[in-house]
């Protein structure tokens, strides 16, 4: 692993472990109070979201016509994330959801695409852990379908009607609201980094032991 | 007869005879103020179970895949000295 890894792991849990405390200091939003505050967690883990898929997929487009094993051991790490991360954004949202809305999912375009973004990631995973020889290529694929609904996924707000707030919503937000969230994004974005790198680290010991293995048969 | 005729006429146009109708009964709007402890159950949802559930979900599930991923790479680094130390007995 590299040099700056432990001393970012170190960052990141002291400021994963500060963020309540911003979070809990940041006024309450005015219609819906307390669950708002859902909003510090969510809105991070879903940027981190859709720029997992993105990585996954120009990791995998490079890999399709340039055929680099490193870029497919990235897709792969970027794929697991985008589960990971798309998991939390699918459980905080409707948990947000239920007390703003009355619902906990409502089958608009904003949640189904994002539902949809997850399925493909899981599908990737799938593919590449049952789908036999040939399986990475086939997946790589997946991820490009996965990237391609990225910009749908975040655009969708502004273009149909929804009851998902719109774009617009973060740069009107407050300072001392901006101030918990920002901090927030990083806090998510440095984990992003830090768990890509680890899980890349993984992939790359796999093929290290698939090396050693031939090695052994020749 | 003119006056009777007229008479007869409006006794059964459209109109009187809607008029006659009972109205709808609309429901009855809220247009002021309800103190949340006055409204019904279903509507007095508290927020903060679903905060600490959402707080506690994405904390256990971060934790659970950073221990997921390092107990995978524990057992390939494992591996991969196992396999090693077997070549170099070889060599």
């Amino acid at each position: 692993m590299p040099k700056w890894f432990l001393p970012l792991v170190a960052v990141a849990a002291v400021m994963f472990a500060a963020s309540p405390f911003l979070i809990a200091n940041a006024p309450y939003e005015a219609t819906m109070g307390l669950v708002q505050k859902i909003f510090y967690y969510h809105l991070p883990s879903a940027w981190v979201f859709l720029l997992s898929a993105i990585v996954c997929g120009i990791a995998s487009a490079r890999f399709l016509f340039g055929g680099s094993p490193r870029q497919d051991r990235l897709a792969y790490a970027a794929a697991e994330l985008t589960v990971l991360f798309g998991a939390i954004v699918l459980v905080t949202g409707p948990l947000w959801a239920r007390k703003a809305w009355g619902v906990w999912w409502q089958w608009d375009v904003r949640l189904t695409s994002s539902l949809m973004g997850w399925m493909v990631a899981w599908a990737y995973l799938l593919v590449r852990k049952y789908g036999g020889p040939g399986s990475d290529k086939l997946a790589a694929g997946l991820a490009l379908f996965g990237m391609a609904n990225v910009p749908f996924v975040y655009i969708s707000v502004n273009y149909w009607r929804t009851i998902h707030p719109a774009t617009s919503v973060v740069p009107t937000l407050p300072v001392d609201m901006g101030l918990a969230l920002w901090f927030a994004v990083a806090c998510f974005l440095l984990l992003f980094v830090l768990l890509l790198r680890l899980r890349v680290y993984l992939e790359e010991q796999r093929a290290r032991l698939d090396a050693l293995y031939l090695s052994l048969d020749e | 007869m003119r006056a009777l005729v007229l008479l007869l006429l409006l006794s059964f146009s459209p109109s009187v005879t809607f008029a006659q109708q009972p109205e709808p009964q609309q429901p009855k709007q809220t247009d002021e103020f309800v103190p949340i402890s006055q409204l019904p159950p279903q509507d007095q949802l508290p927020a903060a179970p679903l905060l600490v559930i959402a707080y506690a979900f994405v904390w256990l599930v971060l934790f659970a895949y950073v221990v997921s991923v390092s107990r995978r790479l524990a057992k390939v680094q494992h591996e991969v000295q196992r396999l090693e130390s077997d070549i170099a007995k070889r060599a």
